[in-house]
């Protein structure tokens, strides 16, 4: 009787409650759930902060496992790195994801590019936003990039055993440089063609095969059609493939090198 | 083949006769290694032991006696003996001072990553990236200037012939950064051991940010000098 009593007092909201926790508990208990996320997943039934989950999390995720168990303590400290070689890479996942969205609406032709770029300024559901991100990410990433060697020079970190990742640190930054650079004349306005046009007559200065070099980068004498095909095709396919490889070596070195750096 | 040391032989060759006279009273027995601290007979006795039953367990050969070399008399107890147990189980000296990735570098990752999207984000919702006319060969934008990153070397060809400016600046300055490892043979990482590797190197990164900032920004017509608050930005600098 009494406990009937206590049933009907129950309010709305607590029956939903009990009703949602039996239904996580159903659903964190099923195979399916068990199958997905491996021991140490925060989503797992019963999953306490304990050391052994702890390396669980980092040991049976596909992105972590990047990242050793643990690491030096002072190696998690922001005023350490700044961040900064994170940064640069989160960056490029940034301008990856914004660049794949670009691709749906540009057109790498003298005819159409430049009207791609205006009708998505215009016409596309936030395609003004998504082209400003990808801008203003490029030209974050060129500082980034360049702030992480920097800070890497300053704290000797490019010293015994770290000397092999300072030089792919470096291919790197160039790589960085010509994304943005290859990336710069797709709009195909007057800013593209021009400062295009500047950077790549320094080319040109090169001794021996710098002509070559030039014209081979164009497709011609000088920047045409051509030209914004090959660096279309550069600036989507080509480098940020490189890049990434380059990137996976830079990575695993910081770990096979020990970690990072320091303390000073 | 380099020689035992006279001091393990020593021992190696107690323990070995120990074994040997000792086999009638093993818990008697006791061997001493380097620190003074005693294996007691008995412990010897029952690692021989589980280590001859667990081929018996796992069903392959049940009725073998204890491994030829593995018992007293054989090589794997006097190498105990040689060995200190220390140098087996603690590989690393000291652990050192670590934490865990999770949540500590993760959750400071994470928070980094969230940042500079949502700074890219609201700084795209206030400023347009520039579209100007369609290109136009014939139409030379005056002043016309590379990407910002490249305006040191633009400001350099205005200053030098272009063997030296456009090639080998650029060129001497790319092959020390790269070979910079190389170059500095001074193994500390403190900055006081450093003074000049850091001053070598803020001058050179002073050098290029000083012409970038010159060639962005006091640069108008021509590419002749100007100041910004005299000609204004609209015109002579995009991003």
């Amino acid at each position: 009787m009494a406990n009937s009593i206590e049933k009907r007092k129950q309010t709305l909201p607590e029956k939903l409650q009990q009703g949602t926790g039996a239904a996580t508990d159903w659903m964190q208990g099923s195979q399916f759930w068990t199958s997905v996320f491996r021991p140490g997943s925060i989503f797992r039934k019963g999953y306490t902060d304990s050391p052994r989950n702890r390396s669980y999390v980092i040991m049976n995720s596909v992105l972590y496992h990047l990242h050793p168990v643990k690491v030096k303590r002072h190696a998690v400290k922001v005023s350490y790195t700044l961040c900064l070689g994170g940064l640069s890479f989160f960056l490029f996942i940034l301008l990856t994801i914004t660049g794949i969205f670009l691709m749906f609406f540009y057109r790498p032709t003298a005819a159409a590019a430049w009207s791609d770029i205006e009708s998505l300024h215009t016409q596309v559901s936030f395609g003004l936003l998504v082209r400003n991100m990808h801008r203003w990410a490029a030209h974050l990433m060129v500082i980034s990039v360049f702030l992480h060697m920097a800070r890497v020079f300053y704290h000797g970190a490019y010293k015994a055993p770290r000397e092999f990742n300072w030089i792919i640190g470096v291919v790197l930054l160039k790589l960085t440089l010509l994304l943005s650079f290859t990336g710069y004349l797709l709009p195909w306005d007057q800013l593209s063609l021009w400062a295009v046009t500047v950077g790549t007559n320094m080319m040109g200065f090169t001794p021996v095969f710098g002509d070559q070099v030039r014209f081979v980068l164009l497709g011609g004498k000088q920047i045409g059609a051509e030209t914004l095909l090959r660096w279309y095709v550069l600036h989507v396919l080509m480098l940020p493939f490189v890049l990434v490889i380059f990137l996976a070596i830079h990575f695993w070195r910081v770990r096979k090198d020990g970690g990072i750096s320091g303390p000073l | 083949m380099t020689e035992i040391p006279a001091h393990l032989l020593k021992r190696s060759q107690a323990a070995k006769s120990a074994a040997d006279g000792g086999a009638g009273a093993p818990a008697a027995v006791s061997v001493s290694d380097d620190d003074g601290q005693t294996i007691p007979r008995s412990l010897l006795e029952q690692s021989q032991q589980s280590g001859a039953s667990a081929p018996a367990a796992s069903g392959g050969v049940a009725t073998m006696a204890p491994p030829l070399m593995a018992g007293p008399s054989g090589n794997t107890h006097r190498l105990l003996t040689v060995v200190k147990s220390g140098s087996i189980q603690d590989v690393k000296a000291s652990p050192g001072d670590k934490v865990h990735v999770w949540p500590h570098l993760l959750a400071a990752e994470f928070t980094a990553a969230l940042f500079i999207t949502a700074f890219t984000l609201v700084f795209s919702l206030f400023i347009n990236a520039p579209l100007l006319e369609l290109a136009n060969h014939n139409a030379t934008p005056n002043p016309s200037k590379a990407p910002w990153y490249f305006l040191g070397l633009q400001e350099l060809l205005t200053m030098f012939d272009p063997m030296i400016a456009g090639v080998t600046i650029p060129g001497v300055v790319l092959v020390l950064l790269g070979f910079a490892p190389y170059i500095d043979r001074n193994p500390s990482n403190r900055p006081e051991d450093r003074k000049f590797a850091i001053s070598i190197q803020t001058i050179h990164l002073m050098f290029w940010a000083v012409l970038v900032i010159i060639g962005s920004f006091f640069r108008g017509q021509g590419f002749n000098f100007t100041y910004p608050w005299d000609t204004g930005l609209h015109g002579i600098f995009h991003l």
